[in-house]
This record gives structure tokens, C-alpha cells and sequence, in this order.
């Protein structure tokens, strides 16, 4: 069945509630393992890559949930991640001071970080639920460009452009014989993302992932069933923001520094090319497309590195070529392919046809949700 | 009092700039529903072949005529060539395709011309008038206010005072009575979109010359302000774009002058808030709860 | 909403329904095998194989790297010092490079942000296995590899940046910098100023970040703490310094020191040549490059920057010898580019290098380079003596001062050099003197 079926399906849909939680948490488990078992292929410079694709997956996880299910398009996102990595430092480089390390650390630090980055979520979730559609991406722009300013007028606390460098977070001491730090970076990446995500998916196939795109398809007739479609906003929102402030943390930690210039509106843009070209409201498509913005630079900085140009010219392509190949990815896929790389996977399933009321840019979500 | 007068001054200049791009965006939104994110690219692209065409005939005037003609071309193939396939139903890829658009234009210039900035003249002192020992605004400030205010009022004679005007007007915002009554709503929206580029243009070719010089980059902060500018006054309101222009304009320069450069972003950012907090519409919607 | 009772029926109605799992697993395997079929070779064991030749050294090369903004807004004038390392290079490998090796030098860009730098610097290490990094350029970005540079001992040699951060020997073992610092040089340009223009009120524009505040600190030094008659600052995002020139104008400012890039530079210039402000300028060698700065003011640069002071501590100088190989080596090895002051900073760090590696000896290795450099025996090309040592990792400890004067930016033979104390004092010594056709011998 389709998403705008009417909600007496929410009915439906709580009862079935726990079942697919079980699954989802298999499929969640196995996952992990694998692309835990994965690292072990990679060399130390990959590892470094999967770290980052799956601190990227945090965020684009709950920013194609949020445009996808809610049609609440973010483009401050990265000011978002910001925000976790600055939680995540400060809380560290505290607890640093106060003879605190290891895992107890990183869990702490880790926790500041989301409650960082879901306060600033849950402020402007607030101020988006009154919004519509260009006015949110409004504030979102502006936010962004306002981070440096932030950061440069509290420099006591966020130390300006430089930005805050945390203590090296080694292997643990039982696992220093068997992997390389690098490893072990995206073994932490890998797990913060799968509890991210699966929190995610849980929310997403559950009653709450129904209302919001109850509230997304007829937000008055989701008010007539009794759905506050405000809350539900504001619940979208706040979620994304976490799971948002989580990659930023796994960043920071990968990294061991959090600076304005790292979360500009450039990225902010590439993590909405990352969700648009793996398919909106797909939570596969948001890794998808994690892969691909972060991988693809590095792609066309090797392969222009292997032709022989002239040293003006090579400069001039290697920023720029990625730039470009971005922005026609995010035209073609809009225009032409709305469903994302995801929706051109090989499926199992017929998909249910596309419903009249749900735009192309939300294509339909497949869930596993009883309806 | 003098620096009042002063930061008053400068704000109105630059806020001028600022009016007239946020209304090439409430254009493009009444014609489209579409923000155009890529208003700012664009204008610059026109801003290139306006620094080509100076550079070879000498004549300020002429490259700003090609930035018109060029404005309203890169309107013209942007609308035909990539929005037309934007979903209708969904407000969000008209916005996200804009962003594709952005990237694709930023990348050719930076690949074509590199990261430098490149000088523009103005044709107009930029030596400030004083008056009563205070440095007001300079002959070339003059300009920009006079040439903004006297493009606004053009437009909106045309749009209240022709039947092209009408037709606009009548496919922006009832497409479907307007077919039935046999306007051409393609072609107007297409029209929206020519005209607001060349508006877009000519505010990028008039602050480039207060700027660094002319880079791919030039106008995001432009687009970044007048998209401020646009969301506080209210999207589909050409007065909006006005006061807001101007108001955000002042508060930059005021802010700058009296709190320093690094705060203005934040003053801006509450101000956004703080309006929309009131009024989700913006100042000047019609309608509270507008369904984009 | 998940604790609900009958889940069993829910479960086997529902069962055939499950597609997106599948597809999920899907999705991952086939992005799982694609990670798979990129790693070429698995991890890699112990580092540090006193055995082994050092990373990035074979027979007949050595491959070291850098990070450099060659896009995006902050690429504007930078662009150009790698293209000159990279000639000079390339000059050097043509006469047989340092030891019987050619030097390969690898630039990534990293668009002036952090995270990219992060991304290439790793990828230089791990992946192109370099022997060390050379002048990665700027203090937001440096500053986001330097731990990383330092935990994993790669040298990490000649940053380009004038921030005093590169000069902690005891936290950074392996950093080395290359610029004069920003106290240094604002002591300088400060007693300069007491000495040419005394009794003028001196007033300060500053970029908002480690700079800006550096470069105050060292005018205060000389000046004393509250004796700038106006404090300005700018943000790089913000391309309109009229409020904060106005301002320097309104309270009466003679002698304008800028803590400037050059963009803004020619902003604060060119914006107070609008307003019919007339001052001495005075600025940081980070923005005081007379040709770029005559390229962002167009015609009337000459008029605006005639008298314009700033300070060099490397021998860009019309006549000059260095000045000359270089102009020699930019025409034969980079295209003719257009010879500026980042043409002389990028040679100078290749030579500076080329210098080091061959005092490394016959087998360089990573801690070989180290040491070489802390001994103190390299003397670069610099107007004052390098000032590395086992406690130093600051390369110049003083500037010459320059002035444009008919258009031509020149030194005018007032060199200071840092007392270690706050304050700078006069140097007369000799600059370093070209030997061997600007080719290093061990």
C-alpha cells in the first residue's frame, strides 16, 4: 500500500510496531558486522574514507528522512554537524582536564555532542514548524554562513578559524596488536552509525515516520485525523539534527579538530547532493550517495593527476571538476531519475506506481511497515 | 552623528543592490514558485560577458547592455533548458535542481577563468560628496540608488499598468484560469524568468565594482544578503524586496560600524528569526499561510 | 509506539512485504565490494623499519607533498607558490637533484579547508607515501594536520604561514615554519614607524582570527598597550571595509598598519582612496605583494601604492642574484608565469629544502631531515640568518622593510631582527650570498 492511504492504517501500523523492530535490528546487526569485516580489507587510507563516508552517513541518513518524509528541505546541515563536533570537543578536551579517557570519554563526549547539535536542532525545528518551504531553507542558508561568525566572536570558547584540537584517542590497549588506529577510527564510525541509523529506520517505519508523511502529503487532512502536524515537524527536525550532530562527533573524533572552515555552505549543499542522488527518504540511498561525495573528489583528483596537463590547467580542473560533475548529477537526478541511484538498484518487489500527490523529489518509501 | 549619517549612507547604497536582486528572486517566485538559487551564478556569468564586452570596446554602457541581454539569455536557457523538467508538484526540485545549476556554472567559470578576481571600473566617481563636513555618498552610490529605484518603479508600472503586466501577474498566480483564458502561462513564466535575470544581472554588475573584482564567487554573498532581503519582506512582495533591501542593508553597515565586521552575520541571522518568528510570511505577505 | 501485543499476527501478515531490508543489503554489499575492489594492498605492518629505506625514498627519487588552496575563493593569490616550488624543482632535478635523487613534488588541493587538508594530507602519507609534507599552506588548515603530522613523525617542514603555532619544538618535534611570524614582523613594521613617522597617531586593521590578533600583539610590544588609536577588524566574508575605514579616517589615523591578505589589502586601499582618505600604509609581507595587489586596484594602483611599506625577509629585489636565477628558472621551468613575491616564497622553500635534504646525507631519513635542520647548519637565502636549532623551529627571526617607490617595490636597507624580548633591534649583517648557481651541496 501506498504512503497517503488514509490513517487509519496509523492504527494498523501501531499494532505491528515491535515485529519489523526485531528484523530491523538484524538487518542492522549484520550490516555492521560486515562492514566491520570490511575494514580488515582496506588499507589505512581507506579505512580513513569508509570512517568519513560513515560519518556522512549520520548526517545524510537524517537529512534525507527529513526532506524525504517531512519535505522540509535543510541547507544548514553542516552547521549542524558543526555543532555535534563542537559539543564533542569541548566535552572531551573537559573531560581530558578532568583525568577522564578511553571509551568513557568518547560516550560522554559523544552524548554532549547530541545534545548539542538536537538543542540547536529542536530551537530551530521550532521556528521551522511555522515555516514553509523557502523560508526554512531561508534561516538553514543563513545559519550556515553565520557559523564562522559565531565562532569568531565566541573565540574564547570555539578559538576562531583555527577551531578546537581534541587529545589523540589511540586503539585500546586489547586491540593495539591487531588493527591500525585508522581502522579502529572507522570501526567507531561504523557503529555510531549504525545506531544512528537504525534509530532512524525504527522511527521512520513506525508511527512517526507515518505522520510525517501524513503531514508532508495533506498537511491539513493530517490535522483533521488529529495528527499535530507541528510536533511532528519539530520531532523531524530535532531527530535529523542528532543523528546530523552525531557524524559531526565521529568526525572530530576521527580528526581530532572541529574548525568554521570545515562545515561551510559548500558542504552543507553536498550533503543535499549526497541524499537527492541516492534517492529521497532512502535511507540505503543516503549511504549511497555518502560514498559518492566522498569519494568522487578523490576520484577526479587522481584521474586528472594521471593525465598529463599543463600544471595551470590541472589546477584549474582538479577543485572545479568535481563541482561540476556534482551539480549536473543533482540536475540530471532531479529531472530525469527521481528515485536516486537507489531507486535503480535491482529490486526483489514491485514498487508500488508513484501516487499522484507525492512529487517526484519524494518518491514513494518503501518501508517495512504494515499498511 | 556624523558616523550615524555615514553608516546610514553606505547602508542605503549597498542596501539598493540588495533591493534590486531580492527582486529578481520574488520575480522568479511569483512567476514560478521557485526560489532560484542560481539567480546568483547567473548574474555573474552575465557580469563576465559585461567585463569581456567593456574590456573590448572601451564603453561601460555597452557592457552594460550585454549584461542585460546576457542576463535575460542565461534566464531564457535556464528556464527552458533544465527547470522545465523540475517536478511541478514538488516545490523542492526547483530549489535543488537551482543548487545543480549553481554548481555547474561556478565550476565552468573557475575552470575557464581561475580563481582570480579580475578589477571592474566604475563609470562614476566613487569619491563621496561632503556635505556639512560629513563624506555622504559618492557620485557612483548615487547611481546605484537612482538606477535600482528607477528599475523597481518600471517594473512595477509594467506589471500593474500593461496587459503583459497582467498576463504575468494572471499565470503566476492562477495558471490554470489564466490557460482557460487563453494566456500563454509557459510563455509568461518564461518572460518571469528573463526579466528577473536581467534585473539579477544589472544588481551584480553595479556592486562588483565596490567589491574585490570579479571572481566566480562574486555574487554569493549577494545572493546570500538578498535572499535575507527576499525571505524578511516577504517572497511575493516587490515592496518587501524594497524596504527589506534597504533595511538589511543599514543594518549591516550599522552593525559593522558599531560592533564590528564579525558580528554582522549573526545580526542578520536574528533578524531573519526574529521576523519570521512574527511573521512566517515575512513583512509583507498577503496571506498568512501561503502553500508554496 | 512499540510496545504493542500482537506481534505475532502482525508478523505473519506482513511477512511477504519486507522489500526494503533486502534492498538494503543489497545497496550495502554492492558499495561493501566496491570499497573491497579499491584497496589495493592491505594493511600495513610496523612503521619505522630502521631496515627500510624511509617512506617516499628510493635510489633515485624522493617523493615529498603539500596541501595548497588552488580553488575556491581563497585560491586568489596563492595558487602561484607551488607552480614556482615546483619549477625549482624541476631545475634542480635537471642538474642532477640533491644526492643523485629527483625530487618529485605531489600538490593537492585542498580549496583552503579544513577537512579537505585532512583528507590529503592522509592520502600523502598513507597512500603517495611521502617522506615528509613541505609548506602546507595556511593556519586554519595547517593547524587541523598538526597533530596528526607530529603523532605519525613525518617531517613536517617550512609551513606557510606566519603564525607562531609551527615553533613549539617540545609539543611539535617534527614542525618546522618558514615565515617570519606576525610579532615579528608587526615589532618591526611598529619601530619602524616610532623611528620614521613619530609623533603620528598609528592605527591598525586587523583580520578577525590568529592573525589579526598576532599582529596587534607585536604592535603593542613596541608601541605600548593602548597606544593604536584605532582598533579595526574584517572578516574574510565580507567584502565591503568601508565602515571599519571610516572609522579609521573619523579618528584621525596617519599611519595605517594592515594585518591584511592581499584582497583586502587593496580593499582597505583602494576603499579609502574612495573616501579621500589619505594615510601611510603599512602592511604584513602576507598581503604587501606589490604586483598582486597592483592586479585587484587595477589603473590607479600605481598612484595609491606609491610610498606603500611592508617587509620581506626573502630576496625579492630588482638585481638581486636569487631575484635573477629565479626570474631565470620562472621562465624556463614555468611557462613564463608572471613573476611576483609568492614566485620568490616558492622557490625560496624549494631551495630551503633542497638545502636540508642534501645536508640528510647519502641515506635521508625521516629524523635524518629533522636533525639536519636542527643543527643549525643550513643557511637558506634569506636577508637575516635562518634561526633553526634544537630549541627554534622558527626559520626567520626578522624582516627587512620595503617601500614601493616610482611604482618598484624595494628594500631600502633597514633590517630589524627580534631581541627575544618584545622588541626588535637593528641587523647589519650580510644576506645570504648565491652559491653553486642556487643548486645545494652536502
Amino acid at each position: 500500500m501506498n504512503a497517503p492511504t488514509t490513517l487509519t492504517t496509523g492504527i494498523r501500523v501501531t499494532r505491528g510496531g515491535k515485529r519489523p523492530l526485531g528484523r530491523l535490528l538484524v538487518t542492522a546487526l549484520v550490516l555492521t558486522v560486515v562492514a566491520i569485516g570490511a575494514t580488515f580489507l582496506l588499507d589505512p587510507y581507506r579505512n580513513y574514507q569508509f570512517a568519513l563516508i560513515a560519518a556522512t552517513f549520520c548526517a545524510t541518513a537524517g537529512l534525507t528522512l527529513l526532506i524525504g518524509l517531512t519535505g522540509q528541505l535543510s541547507l544548514g546541515h553542516a552547521a549542524l554537524m558543526a555543532a555535534g563536533g563542537y559539543g564533542y570537543a569541548l566535552a572531551a578536551n573537559a573531560l581530558t582536564e578532568a583525568g577522564i579517557d578511553g571509551v568513557p570519554r568518547f560516550v560522554l563526549s559523544l552524548a554532549a555532542a547530541v545534545a548539542a547539535s538536537g538543542l540547536l536542532g529542536l530551537l530551530l525545528g521550532l521556528a521551522a514548524a511555522r515555516l514553509r518551504g523557502p523560508y526554512l531553507s531561508g534561516v538553514t542558508l543563513v545559519l550556515v554562513i553565520a557559523l564562522p561568525a559565531f565562532t569568531a566572536v565566541f573565540s574564547g570558547v570555539f578559538r576562531g578559524d583555527q577551531g578546537v584540537q581534541i587529545a589523540y584517542d589511540g586503539v585500546p590497549e586489547a586491540l593495539r596488536t591487531l588493527i591500525a588506529v585508522e581502522q579502529w577510527q572507522a570501526w567507531v564510525a561504523i557503529m555510531v552509525a549504525a545506531v544512528a541509523v537504525t534509530w532512524l529506520a525504527a522511527l521512520r517505519n513506525g508511527t512517526a515516520g507515518l505522520r510525517m508523511r501524513a503531514v508532508r502529503d495533506d498537511e491539513t487532512a493530517a490535522r483533521l485525523q488529529g495528527v499535530r502536524a507541528g510536533r511532528v515537524k519539530v520531532l523531524a527536525f530535532t531527530v535529523s539534527s542528532i543523528t546530523a550532530g552525531a557524524g559531526g562527533a565521529v568526525l572530530c573524533f576521527v580528526t581530532q579538530s572541529v574548525s568554521p572552515g570545515a562545515y561551510t555552505l559548500a558542504f552543507s549543499l553536498l550533503l543535499v547532493v549526497a541524499v537527492v542522488i541516492g534517492g529521497l527518504g532512502s535511507l540505503a540511498g543516503a549511504f549511497l550517495g555518502s560514498i559518492v561525495i566522498v569519494m568522487l573528489p578523490w576520484l577526479i583528483q587522481t584521474a586528472t593527476g594521471a593525465l598529463d596537463l599543463s600544471a595551470d590547467a590541472a589546477q584549474r580542473l582538479t577543485g572545479n571538476l568535481p563541482v561540476l560533475v556534482f551539480g549536473v548529477l543533482l540536475i540530471v537526478v532531479t529531472a530525469a531519475w527521481p528515485g536516486g541511484i537507489r531507486g535503480a538498484l535491482p529490486k526483489r518487489m514491485p514498487r508500488p506506481a508513484p501516487e499522484p500527490r507525492t512529487s517526484s523529489a519524494a518518491a514513494p518509501i518503501p518501508t517495512t511497515t504494515e499498511r | 552623528m556624523d558616523r550615524l549619517l555615514f553608516l546610514l549612507a553606505t547602508g542605503l547604497a549597498r542596501g539598493a543592490v540588495f533591493a534590486l536582486f531580492a527582486l529578481a528572486l520574488v520575480l522568479i517566485w511569483r512567476a514560478a514558485r521557485v526560489v532560484n538559487f542560481a539567480q546568483g551564478a547567473m548574474a555573474v556569468v552575465a557580469t563576465y560577458v559585461a567585463f569581456a564586452v567593456t574590456g573590448l570596446t572601451g564603453s561601460y554602457w555597452i557592457g552594460l547592455a550585454s549584461a542585460l541581454v546576457a542576463g535575460g539569455l542565461m534566464g531564457l536557457i535556464v528556464e527552458r533548458g533544465v527547470m522545465r523538467f523540475a517536478g511541478h508538484a514538488s516545490p523542492l526540485s526547483g530549489v535543488i535542481i537551482a543548487i545543480g545549476v549553481v554548481m555547474v556554472l561556478q565550476s565552468l567559470l573557475g575552470i575557464a577563468f581561475g580563481p582570480n578576481a579580475r578589477p571592474m571600473e566604475a563609470p562614476f566617481p566613487e569619491t563621496p560628496i561632503v556635505i556639512g563636513g560629513v563624506p555622504v555618498l559618492s557620485p557612483y552610490d548615487l547611481f546605484v540608488l537612482i538606477v535600482a529605484v528607477g528599475v523597481m518603479a518600471l517594473l512595477a508600472v509594467l506589471f500593474t499598468r500593461t496587459p503583459l503586466g497582467l498576463q504575468l501577474r494572471a499565470s503566476a498566480f492562477a495558471p490554470e484560469v489564466s490557460r482557460l483564458l487563453g494566456v500563454r502561462v509557459a510563455r509568461m513564466v518564461t518572460a518571469g524568468w528573463v526579466l528577473a535575470s536581467a534585473v539579477g544581472a544589472l544588481a551584480a554588475l553595479l556592486l562588483v565594482p565596490t567589491e574585490l573584482g570579479l571572481n566566480p564567487h562574486s555574487a554569493d554573498m549577494l545572493f546570500v544578503s538578498a535572499f535575507t532581503v527576499a525571505v524578511v519582506g516577504g517572497l511575493d512582495s516587490p515592496p518587501g524586496a524594497l524596504v527589506g533591501g534597504l533595511g538589511v542593508g543599514v543594518l549591516i553597515s550599522l552593525v559593522t560600524g558599531y560592533l564590528g565586521a564579525t558580528v554582522a552575520p549573526i545580526a542578520v541571522l536574528v533578524l531573519l528569526v526574529a521576523v519570521l518568528l512574527v511573521r512566517p510570511g515575512g513583512l509583507f505577505s498577503a496571506t498568512e499561510a501561503r502553500t508554496a | 509506539m512499540s510496545h504493542e501485543p500482537q506481534r505475532s499476527v502482525a508478523a505473519t501478515r506482513s511477512a511477504p512485504k519486507r522489500t526494503a531490508p533486502t534492498r538494503t543489503v543489497a545497496a550495502i554489499a554492492a558499495a561493501s565490494a566496491l570499497l573491497v575492489a579499491m584497496s589495493a594492498c592491505s594493511t600495513p605492518g610496523a612503521v619505522n623499519d630502521p631496515a627500510e629505506a624511509a617512506p617516499g625514498v628510493t635510489d633515485d627519487t624522493v617523493t615529498i607533498g603539500t596541501h595548497q588552496p588552488l580553488t575556491g575563493p581563497a585560491a586568489a593569490g596563492y595558487s602561484s607558490i607551488s607552480a614556482a616550488t615546483t619549477a625549482y624543482f624541476a631545475y634542480v632535478n635537471e642538474n642532477g637533484g640533491v644526492n643523485g635523487r629527483e625530487i618529485e613534488y605531489l600538490v593537492k588541493d585542498d580549496g583552503y579547508n579544513p577537512a579537505t587538508t585532512q583528507t590529503v594530507v592522509r592520502e600523502l602519507v598513507q597512500d603517495d607515501e611521502v617522506f615528509a609534507i613541505l609548506n602546507g599552506l595556511g593556519t586554519p588548515t595547517h593547524t587541523s594536520v598538526l597533530d596528526y603530522l607530529n603523532q605519525n613523525e613525518v617531517p613536517d617542514l617550512f609551513v606557510a604561514s606566519g603564525s607562531t603555532s609551527w615553533n613549539q619544538p617540545e609539543k611539535y618535534p617534527w614542525t618546522f615554519g618558514f615565515n617570519a611570524d606576525y610579532v615579528t614582523e608587526a615589532e618591526a613594521l611598529a619601530q619602524y614607524a616610532d623611528d620614521e613617522f613619530a609623533g603620528k597617531s598609528v592605527c591598525v586593521l586587523g583580520q578577525d582570527d590568529d592573525f589579526g590578533d598576532e599582529f596587534i600583539e607585536g604592535l603593542e610590544n613596541v608601541l605600548g598597550e593602548g597606544s593604536l588609536a584605532s582598533v579595526q577588524r574584517y572578516s574574510v566574508s565580507n567584502q565591503d571595509v568601508v565602515a571599519q575605514i571610516g572609522a579609521m579616517q573619523a579618528a584621525g589615523c596617519e599611519v595605517n598598519m594592515l594585518a591584511t591578505v592581499n584582497g583586502f589589502t587593496a580593499l582597505a586601499i583602494g576603499t579609502a582612496a574612495k573616501l579621500g582618505y589619505r594615510a601611510q600604509w603599512m602592511s604584513s609581507s602576507s598581503g604587501g605583494d606589490a604586483v598582486t595587489l597592483a592586479g585587484f586596484l587595477g589603473d590607479a594602483a600605481p598612484m595609491l601604492l606609491e610610498g606603500f611599506v611592508t617587509t620581506n625577509y626573502l630576496p625579492y629585489a630588482p638585481g638581486n642574484e636569487w631575484d635573477d636565477l629565479f626570474r631565470q628558472i620562472n621562465d624556463e621551468y614555468n611557462d613564463g608565469a608572471p613573476f611576483d613575491g609568492n614566485t620568490v616564497f616558492g622557490m625560496s622553500v624549494g631551495y630551503l629544502f633542497a638545502e636540508a635534504l642534501a645536508k640528510a646525507g647519502d641515506e635521508p631519513t625521516r629524523q635524518g631531515i629533522v636533525d639536519a635542520i636542527q643543527s643549525g647548519d643550513l643557511v637558506g637565502n634569506g636577508l637575516v640568518p635562518l634561526s633553526f636549532s634544537g630549541d627554534s623551529h622558527a626559520a626567520y627571526k626578522g624582516v627587512s622593510i620595503t617601500t614601493v617607490v616610482d611604482g618598484v617595490q624595494d628594500f631600502i636597507g633597514v633590517t630589524y631582527v627580534s631581541d627575544g624580548s618584545g622588541g626588535v633591534e637593528s641587523f647589519d649583517g650580510e644576506a645570504v650570498a648565491l652559491e653553486n648557481d642556487g643548486l645545494p651541496t652536502s
